[in-house]
């Protein structure tokens, strides 16, 4: 099941530049968030503050309070084990070049010392059902490379590795932006039977795909949290003057 | 643009299309012309080295050890295992230990630290073997107080390890960060992840970083002059001085007797191929355990 994710007061850094200034909203469980806002606005840092990757960044820092479900993400847990529950999806498909498909899906169960061959099969079958792959793929699972498949299957795998571990809160940064149409349907699609299972946060410079597939939307500025609200609120009657003249193409 | 303009780019067009053709033509014949020049070195020596050295190549070349000065006949068995135990001993060391630096080089080595071990390995890099091999004299036949097949083989290690040490580096660096990313993403640590899936995605290039350097110990004299020594019998022990197919090539050369000359050839003709089979071996070997359409 999916938990809510509360973000207070959540600063970030690169070095001496700061990123983020004082984020503070709630994405809800089982809905799915998106993020929105012109290129450099923070929207990727910002997701990527939710696990802990930004600090993966040489130099790069931050401070804050983050929730995930009962899990206080900035305070005592190490990063590693916090990244464990929460599954993340790249803007690049990013699959282990080295890896069959199968392995590329167990990946993060097996090089976290989980080596149950049973259960590994069950649960590489279940990832790959839900991303939508099964089919496209359960002929080759371990004659095939990861970096074998087009570009929306290798998204689509790397869906199905993020599901694998069982996150509670799936983060998705542009995961459709490397992607022909086609594909990028398929992903949204995606999207609304994964929110069943799980809280879903996704950066999209797209803005239909957020009002096609996110219950709430955030809009980012400069590193700020403009507004955050239903997604249906920010794209017909958007309080901020702001938010309405990005929505409205008239900058960004 | 008026409609002129078009017509007038049209035309130039099509002259520079032919001067175009042209050019690449010259280019393409060019690079062919430059393949050749760099090939023909490469089959002359082998060739050559086919034509001395085949006719002495028989089984008991390949099975006995040398005959004593003025004898004819015997042959190099005792130097390939001696070259075959040495380059073992090195490559027990000089592997791990080069693809180690490496990895510290490329996933951690971005300060200062990393910028004097980088330094340090390009110098080793370019020091002349004659001198790591008094180095291996003074650390290893020195204290032990004999040369040893162990001494030549510590020799070997030394110059394998910055060359092994800077391609890892720069096979792994050529990893893209997003496969890093990826598995930090899943919960991974930093050290699994250096282990299982980095280096792991640059094994091919790791690889051929190693016999690299394996092949260029494999052919050294001037290291084992004062480690390994030589020998003309066979020495099962790896502290005794042991024979090495450079150094009985290098003393057989030098002699003055025409068979010896001759053995020298065929020694030679026998490194080569061993060479290039335990680098075929390694490739072949390790390109088993690669995926489908992995790049």
């Amino acid at each position: 099941m999916g938990v809510s994710i509360k973000v207070d007061k959540l600063n970030a850094w690169y070095g001496k530049t700061q990123a983020l200034y004082d984020i503070t909203m709630e994405a809800p469980a089982n809905r799915a968030t998106a993020i929105i806002g012109p290129s450099g606005c923070g929207k990727s840092t910002f997701v990527r503050c939710l696990n802990r990757m930004h600090e993966t960044v040489p130099d790069a820092r931050a401070s804050g309070h983050v929730e995930i479900g009962s899990m206080n993400v900035y305070n005592g847990t190490s990063a590693v084990q916090i990244r464990r529950h929460i599954g993340m999806v790249f803007q690049k498909p990013n699959p282990f070049p080295t890896m069959t498909i199968y392995d590329n899906v167990a990946a993060g169960l097996k090089l976290n010392g989980f080596h149950n061959r049973a259960r590994l099969d069950e649960i590489v079958e279940r990832s790959l059902k839900m991303s939508a792959l099964w089919d496209e793929v359960k002929d080759s699972l371990r004659k095939k490379s990861g970096a074998s498949l087009s570009g929306g299957q290798q998204q689509r795998l790397c869906i199905a590795r993020a599901l694998a571990v069982e996150p509670t809160v799936l983060l998705m940064d542009e995961p459709c932006s490397a992607l022909d149409p086609i594909s990028t349907g398929k992903i949204e699609e995606l999207i609304f039977q994964l929110k069943e299972h799980f809280t879903i946060v996704i950066v999209t410079h797209n803005m239909q795909q957020a009002s096609r597939v996110a219950e709430f939307t955030g809009f980012f500025l400069l590193g700020r949290l403009i507004e955050f609200d239903k997604t249906a609120k920010i794209f017909t009657t958007p309080s901020d003057k702001r938010t309405e003249d990005y929505i409205t193409g008239r900058f960004g | 643009m008026p409609e002129t303009d078009i017509a007038v780019l049209h035309h130039s067009a099509e002259t520079i299309s032919i001067w175009r053709r042209g050019v690449n033509g010259l280019a393409t014949l060019a690079a062919a012309a430059s393949v050749v020049l760099v090939l023909a070195p490469l089959i002359a020596v082998f060739g050559y080295l086919i034509y001395k050295g085949i006719g002495s190549v028989n089984w008991a070349f390949l099975t006995q050890t040398p005959k004593p000065p003025g004898e004819t006949g015997g042959g190099m068995a005792n130097a390939i295992a001696g070259s075959a135990a040495i380059l073992f001993i090195g490559s027990l060391a000089g592997v791990p230990l080069g693809i180690g630096a490496g990895v510290y080089l490329a996933e951690y080595g971005q300060n200062r630290m990393g910028n004097v071990i980088r330094f340090t390995a390009d110098v080793l890099n370019g020091v002349p073997s004659i001198i790591i091999g008094i180095v291996a004299y003074s650390l290893v036949v020195l204290t032990q107080g004999h040369f040893s097949a162990f001494a030549g083989g510590v020799a070997l290690a030394i110059m394998m390890i910055p060359t092994i040490a800077r391609t890892t580096e720069e096979m792994l660096l050529l990893v893209p960060n997003a496969v890093r990313e990826a598995a930090y993403g899943l919960g991974v640590s930093r050290w699994r992840t250096t282990l299982s899936i980095t280096l792991r995605t640059a094994t091919s290039g790791v690889i051929t970083g190693v016999m690299l350097a394996f092949a260029r110990v494999a052919g050294e004299t001037a290291p084992l002059l004062f480690t390994a020594f030589g020998n003309q019998f066979w020495n099962w022990k790896l502290n005794q001085p042991t024979a090495a197919l450079p150094l009985q090539i290098f003393s057989y050369a030098i002699s003055p007797y025409d068979d010896w000359h001759r053995q020298a050839w065929a020694g030679a003709l026998i490194l080569i191929v061993l060479i290039v089979a335990s680098v075929s071996a390694v490739r072949l070997v390790a390109g088993r355990g690669m995926l489908k359409g992995t790049s």
